[in-house]
């Protein structure tokens, strides 16, 4: 069988579902990063598989971008992280609610 | 000479926002000082205006700047020194002066003292303005500026309710009048296309005489207002809530004459409509009489003097109506005077008697102020017209005016209010000075008034004694400007009867009057002597009930009707819609306020909600606009 687009739009779309659920039900920031880096990446592929389809390189240089963005994001996320946890020893999301309204 | 018109307009004004600097502050004697110099300085220009003009000088007209230009309308302020405003500023500026200086030691414990000067300067700027103006519309600025300070003055002590009451009543009563007075400028302008004094005089002949009438009524209502003419005059007395010097200078000599002054300056118009004239005369001599009743019983010093004063303006209205407009100012003049002179003495009695004001509950103060007792006692002569008088001069030719056009109804009026006058005059002075002494049984020690107090109030006695001698040249000065002319009884036996007769009239009032109240046993009424249980005197005390049918019929419907609007109309409809929209924007805001739990996790999932709504409307507006032709061939087929 061929691997045609349809397979990566599939795949694309099973991980951002997977990155979405994530998101929404993850109680520990560290796995709240990976659960967007999983978003990012089903983002990627969707983009470079489109490029590729339609042989357009502009798809796949946005992908470039998102990764460079996301490397950023993790750098600040993690650095912000670390010196949460050595504040309050804990990474729990339901910890964090101080601005309440 | 337009410098001294400068000043004599602008030093009240300069004083005014001066002594305004210190309102806030502690009682400053300078400020009542620089007060007085700066009304003084206006005094002294009026006085070289006043030579000029009797010098045979042209009348000084100058424009400040333009006010109002647009379209066919130009208002400037304009101001001009004639014979007629000249007198008027003399009066307003010498009885300002004197009242100012009087002040100083009236105020003395005053704690807003510096205040007191502030309203006390704007007023005599406002009324400078009113008395200047060479149009309606600058003289309505006027008028309503006076009527602002008249406010401000009778409510001068306003943390007692009586008087806010009256502060509030007077006000009001005059905005209603001012209504018909505007009306009045309003035709004024319609039909001749100007508000200047010149151009509409010059206009008016050519007018219908239906319009002229409408015209001459609502000036006069105006006037009725501030001069406290039937009906709208409750508020005069009240005002007397103000403090004397106050009611010296506005609700005696200057601000209730304003009407009077309207009447004379618009003479050309009157003199078109002889059948409102009348109305005017014959409204001023009913005036005259009915206040003149009022005053016989009343128990107020101050009352009584106001309603004199009110008695006074009906004499003036009742020359002005029948076409004398000269004798008019002459009486107002003379009146400004004496009536003020009145009105300081009975300040000083009130300062001696810690503002008692029942004459009852005085008597036998001529030996503790033996000044006060001699300047009231001319002045009251003065005022009941005795020859050599002021008052007489001036009240004899208001009496031969209405014999001479005969007019013998309103003459004999006018003829037993002068022997009312003399006798409720004298029956206060008699009370205040003599009999014995009521006043030690209340606990009260008279002292008399400062020197300085009655050296200011010199020139006013003198004036009240020597006025009558310028008849003559208050004549000649006014001749062209009002067609003055004189009023002659041909038959010498006719006036020497005239003249005789009414002197022994006036004279037996008062002898009657200290007869009665100056001996000895007279008693603090208590509502029970015979006089006091009978009919008249309940109706003049209680005056004629006008108060009360005023309260009754025009305050208490106007009452309920506003309570009716507050509670059906603004709370159930207008309060009502505006808090239904502050209620629905609270209650959302409280109902989703839980959102904002702080929660990253919550707030995510709310993220992904909004995805997802935005995503499905981002489908749904696509679709549409695909088949947008399909949809409107659907919706065509539901009949919309």
């Amino acid at each position: 069988m061929e691997i045609g687009l349809n397979h990566y739009l599939v795949l694309a779309t099973i991980l951002f579902g997977i990155g979405l659920y994530g998101v929404m039900r993850r109680k520990n920031l560290l796995m709240l990063f990976f659960a967007t880096e999983i978003l990012l990446n089903s983002v990627n592929i969707g983009f470079a598989a489109i490029s590729h389809y339609y042989a357009d390189l502009t798809g796949q240089m946005f992908a470039f971008f998102v990764i460079a963005i996301a490397a950023s994001e993790v750098a600040v996320g993690l650095g912000l992280l670390i010196v949460w946890y050595k504040r309050h020893n804990s990474i729990d999301l339901d910890e964090m609610s101080v601005m309440r309204g | 000479m337009e410098k001294y018109l400068y000043i004599a307009l602008f030093a009240p004004l300069v004083s005014s926002l001066f002594s305004a600097l210190f309102t806030a502050q502690k009682k400053k004697q300078f400020v009542g000082v620089i007060a007085s110099l700066l009304i003084f300085t206006a005094f002294a220009s009026s006085t070289v205006l006043l030579v000029h003009i009797l010098n045979g000088g042209e009348p000084i007209h100058v424009t400040l700047m333009t006010w109002m230009a647009t379209g066919g309308l130009n208002i400037p302020f304009g101001f001009v020194v004639d014979e007629v405003s000249v007198v008027m500023m003399m009066v307003v500026t010498l009885v300002s002066t004197v009242v100012h200086i009087y002040s100083n030691g009236y105020m003395d414990h005053d704690k807003s003292f510096n205040r007191f000067f502030a309203w006390l300067s704007a007023f005599v700027f406002s009324m400078m303005v009113l008395v200047m103006s060479d149009n309606y519309a600058g003289l309505f600025i006027g008028w309503e500026g006076v009527g602002l300070c008249s406010w401000g003055l009778i409510g001068f002590w306003y943390n007692k309710e009586s008087a806010t009451w009256a502060a509030n009543e007077a006000f009001i009563m005059n905005r209603i009048a001012d209504l018909g007075m505007l009306i009045g400028l309003f035709l004024v302008y319609w039909n001749t296309g100007t508000l200047q004094y010149e151009e509409a005089f010059a206009a008016f002949p050519g007018l219908d005489h239906a319009t002229l009438v409408w015209i001459g009524i609502f000036l006069f209502i105006g006037a009725m207002g501030k001069s406290a003419q039937f009906p709208l005059h409750t508020w005069l007395a009240d005002a007397m809530e103000g403090p004397t010097p106050v009611s010296a200078l506005i609700h005696a000599a200057t601000m209730v004459t304003a009407g009077v002054y309207l009447v004379i300056r618009s003479h050309p118009l009157y003199d078109l409509i002889p059948n409102v004239g009348l109305f005017i005369a014959s409204l001023g001599a009913f005036v005259a009489i009915f206040a003149a009743s009022m005053a016989l019983v009343n128990r107020d010093m101050k009352r009584i003097i106001a309603y004199s004063t009110l008695s006074q303006l009906g004499y003036m209205f009742a020359a002005a109506g029948l076409g004398a407009y000269w004798v008019a100012l002459f009486h107002l003049m003379a009146h400004a005077f004496f009536k003020a002179l009145l009105f300081l003495g009975a300040g000083n009695v009130m300062h001696a008697m810690h503002d008692e004001l029942d004459p009852f509950k005085m008597g036998a103060l001529k030996e503790k102020m033996k000044w006060t007792w001699i300047m009231m006692t001319i002045a009251s002569f003065a005022l009941a017209g005795v020859f050599p008088l002021a008052g007489f001069y001036s009240k004899d030719a208001i009496l031969e005016v209405g014999f001479v056009e005969h007019h013998y109804i309103i003459y004999t009026v006018l003829l037993v209010t002068a022997g009312l006058t003399a006798f409720y005059s004298f029956r206060l002075v008699a009370l205040i000075f003599h009999g014995e002494d009521r006043y030690t049984l209340f606990g009260i020690h008279p002292h008399e008034a400062y020197k300085f107090m009655l050296w200011a109030m010199s020139p006013l006695l003198i004036l009240a004694i020597i006025a009558g001698a310028f008849q003559h040249t208050f004549f000649e000065l006014v001749e062209e400007a009002l067609n003055a002319v004189h009023y002659h009884i041909h038959s010498h036996v006719t006036l020497w009867i005239m003249i005789i007769g009414t002197q022994a009239f006036v004279l037996a009032s008062i002898f009657y009057a200290y007869k009665k109240y100056a001996r000895k046993g007279i008693k603090v009424p208590d509502g029970t002597s015979e006089t006091e249980q009978s009919f008249l005197y309940k109706l003049l005390y209680n005056q004629y009930y006008i108060p009360y049918f005023y309260d009754e019929y025009f305050v208490k419907p106007y009452r309920e009707l506003s309570s009716i609007f507050w509670k059906k109309v603004d709370l159930k409809v207008v309060d009502a819609t505006v808090d239904g929209i502050a209620k629905v924007l609270y209650s959302t805001g409280s109902a989703t306020r839980g959102m904002q739990s702080g929660n990253l996790s919550t707030m995510l999932r709310w993220m992904v909600v909004g995805l997802v709504v935005l995503l499905m409307i981002a489908v749904a507006v696509g679709l549409a606009a695909r088949y947008s032709a399909e949809l409107s061939q659907f919706l065509a087929g539901l009949g919309v």
